[in-house]
């Protein structure tokens, strides 16, 4: 090769890359121009992104997928409607048959009729355990399902389970496509046909999904016609491209939604969620398992402070893993935050504090060590707040970070820094938190909770469906949980928003802990109509 | 005089290290295996995600079977390359998607956004490099070097953030993030073009310092050398000297740093792809790496060497070309 020819090939290689340069500038005004967006679109700034999209796999499980419709849906007051089915479900006397009215005029978005077929092949699909579906447990209750006709699901269970109805909110996927593939790997995963409001048309994983609304959708054809999740991890990222105007909403840490707190062009959405914050207290623990120890922190905690804190006002002390604000919340359980009388607890149980102050009771020095997952700056920040309010009071607690993998097995014995909570039924977040039977199964009662008076009243509370009897279950198991304390719950956290102002009548629905796609004021984007101001551009 | 290339030596060099290249990168699936089986992460806890916290054992058990996480390592890794060397790349547990697929939609974008990166850093560093090693100690040289000292200690995942607030948010005249323009749907050139700006452009300026760096020094001690002073002494024009003798060997320490910048320029692209919501390989690497999904995990760690390899091959067969001296022997 001689100097000419390499001189040629710099020369060529320089020119190539000018060219691209070049190309690469031409049009560069064209973004800012779409700050302002034509008015039947909308784009959102999501943090997570789901694995599927297929119900099969536990998509859409919650119900308010924008793809797929359930039997039923929640409203904004997390109350059941129809949706797929005509009206709420027929259920048996002895709470064991549940029978649903199929519509008739509904089709996929391929153009293929829904009938009964597509519902028993979901439900019977998710119970296979050849499907990989981590939520199949949700649906335990369902010994079988069957259809009867083109318009009639019956659903036969094993015991009676009060909240049952809630469960079928589960998306429904087509029969005549799923069927045909893997249901673990196929197509349909990513590659979704469902009866929504919405019709995905591309899922470009770990930057967007994109939707348009379903034309023929059996409520009515949507009024934003194009809708966006951009698909954006980093919190900074998300504040930073929603203030350039590349988003229409998104949701913010409380931090970052702060800054947006004078902007007249956008508003903040609080939801409310019963998305807790809790301190499990092993039963197998020798100080965390003394009854006594539990009831002294249960008071000796500034929940308030760690909501104006940690939470920046964004949230509320909690009880239990029912929100205050709850329906079902039993009204007189709230503890006030009350030192003096956590020593008095102590001092009376026979915990005497030792020469660094730190009690004492038998040789047994009152210490344990309390985990959290470490990365999470909320869960770290209650730790520290939980340790140095637990310190006040005589118990020496030491936070440690860890992952799931290092804090799974010491979860007999060691104190963890848990985060859960699903709205809509008591029975959903109660009965795996706090029955005994359950203790040590996966993460379901973690603390090995162990009551037979609060086991008694879960199992009421699901097999009748008469509101008065739940009420009065659930009553107790809250009463109960204030004497003995298996957890110490927190907070309960609003989740944040941040959404221009161009739209009108928007709402929240009440969030699970999960940040699910169908979290946030675009829970119900279907029903979204767009205010005449700004409508410019397009 | 024109030289005719030397093909035979070249190709039998590429044999050569194409045979070699099957031993590493067995050995280096089976560390990706071992490594990942011996790592506290599990992977029925990762494809579970936030349902797994409410799942049953039985639950979990049954999707560790159907996931094959029960196997031994040997038979995992076994089957893995079994069914691999028949073109069958498995099934990817955390995208729910057979691997080919998701390497396949995805690869071509961080190829897109690596190979620009990559024209930038050598081209713009070249530049750089040249003028400021013309003048050591010149007002340029003084400028850019310090500019490159700063950059290389400055991480790409920073440079990003900055470049959004600059470029996106302050000025508005580039997009701040993903492929296309977040409302669109369709993939057209030109948006991908407009897009591929801000991202190639800092994973390039987070390359550029090395190559910089070594042009300035290779040219600034080349023109130092007796051939140059000698062609300056024959009274050769200054242009010539530079393109013709300073530039020459000034540029081959450079051939070397393009092979083995390719590792760096990998994990650059991982970061800079998260910044910039970049749909490319990297942040697949890391869900996979995370999520201990052996198929992809493997497959995607045999395509990263796969490029370190050819990043080596390359950088020597340049190497070999522009100075017959040192030959094809690899």
């Amino acid at each position: 090769m001689t100097a000419r020819s390499i001189r040629g090939t710099a020369a060529a290689i320089l020119a190539g890359a000018l060219a691209l340069a070049a190309a690469a500038c031409t049009n560069p005004g064209s973004t800012a121009g779409a700050s302002g967006g034509p008015k039947d679109s909308a784009v959102v700034g999501i943090a997570y992104e789901p694995e599927t999209l297929s119900p099969l796999l536990g998509y859409g499980k919650d119900g308010n997928s924008k793809i797929f419709d359930g039997l039923l849906a929640f409203d904004a007051d997390m109350k059941l409607k129809p949706a797929l089915a005509v009206k709420l479900p027929h259920v048996s006397a002895d709470g064991l048959t549940y029978t649903y009215t199929l519509r008739e005029d509904v089709t996929f978005s391929d153009g293929a009729p829904f009938t009964a077929k597509d519902v028993v092949y979901t439900y019977r699909t998710i119970l296979d355990p050849k499907t990989n579906n981590a939520s199949r447990t949700e649906l335990d209750a369902v010994k079988k399902v069957e259809a009867v006709g083109d318009d009639t699901v019956v659903f036969t269970l094993k015991y009676p389970y009060a909240p049952f109805a809630e469960r079928t909110v589960h998306a429904i996927a087509p029969e005549h496509v799923a069927a045909k593939q893997d249901v673990n790997t196929g197509a349909f995963t990513t590659k979704p046909i469902g009866t929504g409001p919405y019709v995905l048309t591309g899922w470009s994983k770990g930057e967007k999904l994109s939707f348009k609304a379903n034309p023929t959708y059996w409520d009515g054809a949507p009024a934003v016609k194009k809708f966006t999740m951009a698909v954006v991890k980093d919190d900074d990222v998300r504040a930073t491209r929603l203030r350039a105007g590349d988003l229409d909403g998104a949701i913010l840490p409380p931090n970052l939604a702060a800054g947006f707190k004078d902007d007249k062009g956008r508003k903040t959405y609080a939801a409310k969620t019963y998305d807790y914050r809790t301190v499990t207290l092993p039963t197998h623990h020798p100080v965390t398992g003394d009854t006594a120890v539990r009831r002294a922190l249960d008071i000796a905690v500034d929940r308030q402070a760690m909501v104006d804190k940690i939470l920046e006002g964004a949230g509320k002390p909690a009880y239990g893993p029912v929100p205050t604000d709850s329906p079902w919340f039993a009204k007189g359980t709230e503890r006030r935050h009350d030192l003096a009388g956590a020593q008095k607890i102590l001092d009376e149980a026979g915990w005497k504090p030792g020469p660094d102050g730190i009690r004492v009771k038998n040789g047994v020095r009152a210490e344990f060590p309390l985990w959290y997952l470490s990365g999470d700056k909320l869960r770290q920040d209650h730790a520290l707040a939980y340790a140095s309010d637990a310190k006040k009071a005589g118990v020496d607690i030491r936070t440690q970070a860890g992952t799931w993998e290092v804090i799974e097995p010491r979860m007999k014995t060691d104190a963890v820094l848990a985060g859960g909570g699903s709205p809509g039924d008591p029975d959903f977040d109660q009965y795996l938190l706090l029955k005994s039977t359950l203790a040590g199964d996966g993460f379901n009662n973690m603390a090995w909770y162990d009551n037979t008076t609060v086991d008694r009243a879960l199992e009421d509370g699901r097999r009748t469906n008469e509101p008065a009897e739940r009420r009065a279950a659930y009553d107790t198991v809250q009463r109960e949980l204030a004497k003995n304390p298996g957890y110490t719950f927190l907070t309960h956290i609003d989740h944040l928003y941040v959404v221009d102002d161009s739209w009108g009548g928007l709402s929240t629905q009440t969030e699970p802990h999960d940040h699910g796609l169908a979290s946030g004021p675009w829970w119900n984007v279907e029903a979204w109509k767009p205010t005449s101001t700004g409508a410019a551009q397009k | 005089m024109k030289r005719r290339l030397p093909w035979g030596a070249m190709a039998r060099m590429t044999g050569r290290r194409a045979l070699a290249a099957v031993p590493v990168l067995l050995a280096v699936t089976f560390a990706v295996f071992a490594v990942a089986a011996a790592s506290p992460f599990d992977p029925v806890k990762a494809y579970a995600g936030t349902a797994g916290l409410t799942a049953s054992q039985e639950n979990l058990d049954q999707l560790r079977a159907n996931l094959g996480a029960d196997q031994p390592l040997l038979t995992r890794w076994w089957e893995w390359l079994t069914s691999a060397v028949t073109g069958d790349l498995g099934d990817s547990s955390v995208m729910r998607r057979p691997v080919a697929e998701v390497i396949t939609e995805r690869l071509g974008w961080s190829v897109l956004l690596a190979v620009t990166a990559f024209l930038i850093a050598i081209v713009l560093g070249t530049l750089l490099g040249v003028l400021a090693g013309r003048r050591r100690g010149g007002l340029l040289d003084r400028a850019v070097s310090s500019a490159a000292y700063t950059l290389e200690a400055a991480p790409a995942f920073w440079l990003g953030l900055l470049a959004i607030w600059f470029f996106a948010l302050e000025l508005g005249v580039l997009p701040a993030g993903g492929l296309t323009d977040t409302a669109s749907d369709t993939v057209t050139a030109g948006q991908v073009a407009r897009h591929l700006v801000l991202p190639a452009f800092v994973l390039g300026i987070s390359q550029l310092p090395w190559f910089f760096l070594y042009v300035r020094q290779g040219v600034g001690d080349a023109l130092d050398e007796d051939p140059v002073r000698g062609a300056r002494a024959r009274g050769l024009r200054e242009r010539t000297v530079l393109t013709g003798h300073a530039l020459r060997s000034g540029m081959l320490p450079m051939l070397t740093l393009v092979g083995s910048r390719v590792p760096e320029l990998i994990t650059g692209a991982l970061l800079v792809e998260t910044v910039f919501s970049w749909p490319g390989i990297a942040a697949a690497t890391v869900q996979a790496a995370t999520s201990v999904d052996f198929p992809l995990l493997a497959a995607l760690t045999v395509l990263a060497t796969a490029a370190v390899l050819l990043g080596n091959l390359v950088s020597d067969l340049l190497y070999g070309l522009a100075d017959p001296r040192v030959g094809f022997d690899g």
